[in-house]
């Protein structure tokens, strides 16, 4: 069946409102369209980070359903021993049922610090889903660089000034690198296409083993971006084929979407004021830099794909 | 918001929070700046707000668009912005006497109309 917002509304909101994400929060959206495709018990784990922070500033809890956060290097290391005591207790015959288990980390608790944990329990073949909600930088902590951070994006540690244009390194490609775990499951999400990812989401719930979702989540204090544009923004980095839509199932490449005019990646750099000092004519080659790297990805995306679209079938 | 925190004695063991989801009780929407308002006439209930709302704030009543939670909407103007048929106006807060709207948010000079919800 078809996902529909009209069916998907009339399920319960299992986070609640009144956490103290920032207003126009592109992290807290893909969350929440993640939370849109459960169904039945589940376990959320969470790293350290905005989305741990803002939805459970003590007294308060945005949870409605089991939650834990542990430290920021091991959620997907909690989730693991969750699981596995859930399977023992299962195999004892002490509780019944099945479970779902989701695990959550920003990039920087994916990408750099929780990485040894991820890769262990991707390793181990424990049955949970992880989705990195990828803002590019550690914006909880005031906007530092990660090694998700794209190449040239000013953050407070990779400063755009007389000298230095931002940061120096292209983001590591995190997706390839949970794929090499030969996992049954890995794909890239954006939530502006909320049928493709709640897709990817429910696809990944339904697959037994580790299952990866690498979502890309926008963040207006870091990206310097207006807040109305959370969901534009993210769709840009789709359209300028900066955050490609694919998934790689059993180790086959399916491309998910394919722009109809792949745009050039100024298109998405020019309204974001992490990226303001890159438009100045001085740093053209940079921007042409930019944009090679994104075509030769791009490229080698599209050579493992091949160039057929193939829809997230749920 | 409650006026006065609860005293370490008032506590739970071990700081349980027994209350899953009271978040509920904090109230975001005094953060605002603007609040959307709806109008009924214009609104095709496609929910494209309820979808991309990061504060579920969006209320939605027998799959139909029905107005917004003002305790907890943070005025971001997401909905504004990505409603496809400009259904929804940002009002700023000093100007809300100015403007007709239910508590929900509905305008009150564009009653939904049969035939109107496509």
């Amino acid at each position: 069946m078809a996902l529909n917002l009209k069916e998907l509304s009339k399920k319960p909101e299992l986070l609640s409102p009144g956490h103290r994400a920032c207003a126009g929060c592109g992290s807290v959206i893909a969350i929440r369209q993640a939370l849109m495709a459960v169904e039945g018990p589940v376990v959320v784990g969470f790293a350290t980070g905005c989305m741990e922070v803002s939805t459970t500033i003590y007294p308060y809890t945005s949870w409605r359903i089991p939650y834990i956060h542990d430290a920021f290097e091991n959620a997907a290391a909690t989730i693991s021993g969750v699981e596995t005591a859930f399977r023992s207790l299962k195999k004892q015959g002490k509780i019944k049922g099945d479970m779902k288990f989701i695990a959550f980390g920003g990039d920087g608790g994916t990408y750099d610090i929780g990485l040894q944990s991820l890769s262990g329990a991707l390793e181990r073949g424990h049955d949970f889903l992880y989705i990195c909600y990828n803002n590019g930088a550690y914006m909880n902590t005031g906007i530092q660089r990660s090694s998700a951070t794209p190449f040239c994006a000013a953050t407070t540690t990779s400063p755009a000034g007389e000298v230095v244009p931002g940061k120096a390194q292209f983001p590591k490609d995190l997706t390839a690198i949970v794929a090499a775990h030969h996992v049954p499951y890995a794909a890239q999400a954006s939530p502006h296409n909320w049928r493709d990812y709640i897709g990817k989401v429910k696809k990944a719930l339904a697959i037994e083993g580790p299952t990866f979702i690498n979502v890309i989540a926008s963040c207006f204090r870091g990206w310097r971006t207006e807040p109305t544009t959370s969901i534009d923004i993210v769709k840009m980095a789709v359209e300028t084929c900066f955050w490609p839509l694919y998934e790689v199932e059993n180790g086959e490449y399916k491309l998910n979407y394919k722009p109809k005019e792949k745009l050039p990646i100024e298109e998405w750099i020019k309204v974001q004021g992490r990226f303001k000092h890159l438009l100045d004519e001085k740093y053209k080659p940079l921007r042409e830099e930019f944009q090679a790297n994104v075509d030769q990805e791009w490229a080698a995306l599209l050579e493992k794909t091949g160039d057929q679209v193939q829809k997230v079938a749920v | 918001m409650s006026d006065q925190a609860p005293g370490w004695k008032d506590l739970p063991i071990g700081g349980v929070i027994d209350h899953a989801g009271n978040s509920f009780e904090y109230e975001t929407g005094d953060w605002r700046a603007a609040r959307p308002t709806l109008d009924k006439n214009k609104c095709i209930d496609c929910l494209q707000c309820w979808v991309f709302c990061p504060d579920g704030s969006i209320l939605v009543e027998d799959e139909k668009m029905a107005g917004f939670d003002y305790q907890h909407c943070k005025g971001c103007g997401i909905c504004a912005h990505t409603c496809p048929v400009d259904a929804i106006e940002m009002i700023s807060e000093e100007k809300v006497g100015e403007v007709e709207i239910d508590e929900w948010g509905v305008k009150k000079s564009s009653p939904p109309e049969k035939g109107d919800q496509g």
